[in-house]
């Protein structure tokens, strides 16, 4: 009698998954093109009239929760103090909640910056800096400039907690939305993102869901209660950790490359393996996601292929492409299918690229420090060379027979010795695409999504 | 309470004094931001812009001090650190060379405060004092 129903509205589909809750089993998925532009539930009214149509039998729906990543996502802008400090944990605060980091700023704003900020479409502003005690001048310079700036988005203050009340008069006094919360480096190196990704998720749902048209779908499916990559996020940590007596896959990363940027997660602490390894930055968070906005097949293809030039891309192709021209036809036409086995390569190349290149990024890096002692090592991000499972999804990974060939790019190199890629890891595809239904599953039933993503994946 | 932040340069892995120097400082009412062992001149002023610290306590044992001190006060002025006290204690340079010509050169360096091997912390705490007040 009772199917739970995951939703994700996607930038290009609307993505059905019906669980049915005693049998313990996915019924069955459907997907059909979303439709922010007229009306949102037409697309999520087809999809559901497909996947009644294949499941005939399926058992009366009780529950719908959905999730969203349609009409560009959520878009927010990180500010902070020092780059590699208050400014990254600010950044890594929006991408865990699910968000792609558009503008990242350091410093003082300066009107140019302010400028940048007016022009571009933002949801939400991560306004950081300064450690708790720490500097409060450069903060209040920011929200003075924001302030004074009148952009109308909501700004979420996670810095310094002794400018905060300055920080509360200024935004009270501006009539702007605002929200304080922990700060996102309360001590040198130590990230707290917890509070900061409650708010943003917070807003999502209240603020951004309607903004974006979106909101429309609730009559339907119930709240819409977060962005699509934190569903994604939440299911692997899930898949990792386990939940009570249900036992998890231990250290996974789940890779996913779309049409626009490529997603990675990674569940681990990735603390150095050896004595001789001496761990430097900002604390890694436990569940990671980095997302790479010129690393995609499609609207990012142009972008892709400037990173490696013709004779890189040798490497990862065995044809020979006029790449210059077969990016642009992707670049211009997204919906664009291959229709030869050269155009094939060609896809699976960009891949290729996409995994490479996002691991290259993601993953941490040693460096060699020559002492007196003997050789050390800097290690700066995190050590996933005993990541156990590395799990592909997104359309171009599911779709494909040779995903497990293409994932395997991110295994450790000879060419890239010094980034602590996966050694040796087990590949799995998401091929019923359920990853974000689970996440969003385990919110109620951790214990079944667990279960079902480990007979699911392959 | 004001902050100092405290750390070994370079391609130093003396742990020891370092800790007293935490341990010492923060007896003494200081706030202190220990970076620990192989820290960068980055590092030191990185931590001294977030954590807004009054003064940078740089060690170093291993007897190639001078070299990674370099421009360490140039460094901190073109970050805006520009009132920002240093003070650098240990081994801080090769071999055995006489003292007084070595303060003389890391104060020329930019250096507030120069200490020769076998200071005891206390003395650096009466000149933190001096320096930046009760």
């Amino acid at each position: 009698m009772s199917v739970h129903l995951l939703v994700d509205f996607g930038s290009t589909y609307t993505k059905l998954t019906a669980v049915d809750l005693e049998e313990e089993r996915i019924v069955g998925t459907s997907k059909a093109m979303t439709t922010v532009k007229t009306n949102v539930l037409d697309g999520f009214n087809n999809a559901l009239e497909k996947l009644k149509n294949a499941n005939p039998n399926m058992k009366e729906i009780t529950a719908i929760s959905a999730c969203s990543s349609a009409a560009g996502g959520l878009k927010m802008v990180a500010i902070g103090l020092v780059e590699e400090l208050t400014v990254e944990a600010a950044k890594r605060a929006c991408l865990g909640a699910g968000a792609l980091v558009n503008l990242v700023f350091s410093h003082h704003l300066s009107r140019k910056e302010i400028k940048q900020l007016k022009a571009a479409e933002i949801d939400i502003i991560l306004l950081a800096g300064g450690t708790d005690g720490g500097n409060q001048e450069c903060i209040l310079h920011n929200a003075k400039k924001l302030a004074d700036a009148k952009l109308n988005v909501p700004i979420i203050v996670a810095g310094n907690k002794d400018a905060q009340d300055e920080i509360e008069e200024i935004f009270t006094k501006s009539g702007d939305e605002f929200y304080i919360v922990d700060n996102v480096m309360p001590k040198l190196k130590q990230l707290n993102v917890k509070e900061a990704k409650e708010v943003i998720r917070q807003i999502f749902i209240t603020k951004i869901i309607e903004a974006k048209g979106i909101k429309k779908a609730e009559e339907q499916t119930g709240e819409i209660i977060m962005p699509t990559p934190e569903a994604v996020l939440i299911a692997a940590e899930l898949l990792a950790k386990g939940h009570e007596d249900v036992e998890g896959f231990g250290e996974l990363m789940v890779i996913d490359i779309g049409g626009a940027t490529t997603d990675v997660h990674t569940i681990g602490a990735g603390f150095p393996k050896r004595s001789e390894v001496i761990f430097k930055g900002l604390q890694e968070p436990f569940a990671k996601r980095t997302v790479e906005g010129d690393l995609g097949m499609r609207y990012s293809a142009n972008a892709l292929v400037s990173l490696v030039s013709p004779y890189e891309f040798k490497q990862y192709s065995s044809y020979e492409h006029d790449i210059s021209a077969a990016a642009k036809k992707r670049h211009d036409n997204v919906d664009y299918l291959p229709e030869s086995e050269e155009e094939r390569e060609f896809d699976r190349a960009l891949a290729r690229i996409c995994c490479d290149y996002s691991m290259s990024r993601h993953v941490g890096q040693v460096e060699v420090v020559y002492t007196p002692l003997g050789n050390m090592y800097y290690q700066t991000g995190k050590d996933l060379t005993d990541i156990r499972y590395v799990i592909g999804t997104g359309g171009v990974l599911i779709n494909n027979e040779d995903a497990k060939e293409i994932l395997r790019e991110v295994n450790q190199k000879s060419n890239k010795k010094l980034e602590l890629r996966p050694s040796d890891p087990e590949f799995l595809i998401d091929q019923k695409y359920i990853l974000s239904a689970m996440g969003l599953l385990g919110q109620k039933y951790p214990k079944l999504a667990i279960k079902l993503m480990k007979e699911n994946l392959e | 309470m004001k902050t100092i932040v405290i750390g070994v340069i370079g391609a130093d892995v003396h742990a020891v004094g370092n800790k007293i120097i935490e341990h010492v400082l923060t007896e003494h009412g200081y706030n202190v931001v220990n970076i620990g062992v192989l820290s960068t001149q980055e590092d030191f002023i990185n931590a001294a812009i977030e954590t807004n610290a009054k003064a940078i306590l740089v060690s170093s044992l291993y007897g190639h001090g001078e070299m990674d001190c370099k421009y360490l006060r140039e460094n901190c002025e073109e970050a805006g650190l520009s009132k920002i006290k240093l003070y650098v204690g240990g081994n801080i340079v090769v071999g055995k060379q006489d003292f007084k010509e070595v303060e003389q050169r890391f104060k020329k360096m930019g250096f507030d405060r120069v200490y020769p091997p076998g200071t005891n912390i206390e003395d650096a705490i009466t000149h933190l004092r001096e320096d930046l007040g009760e």
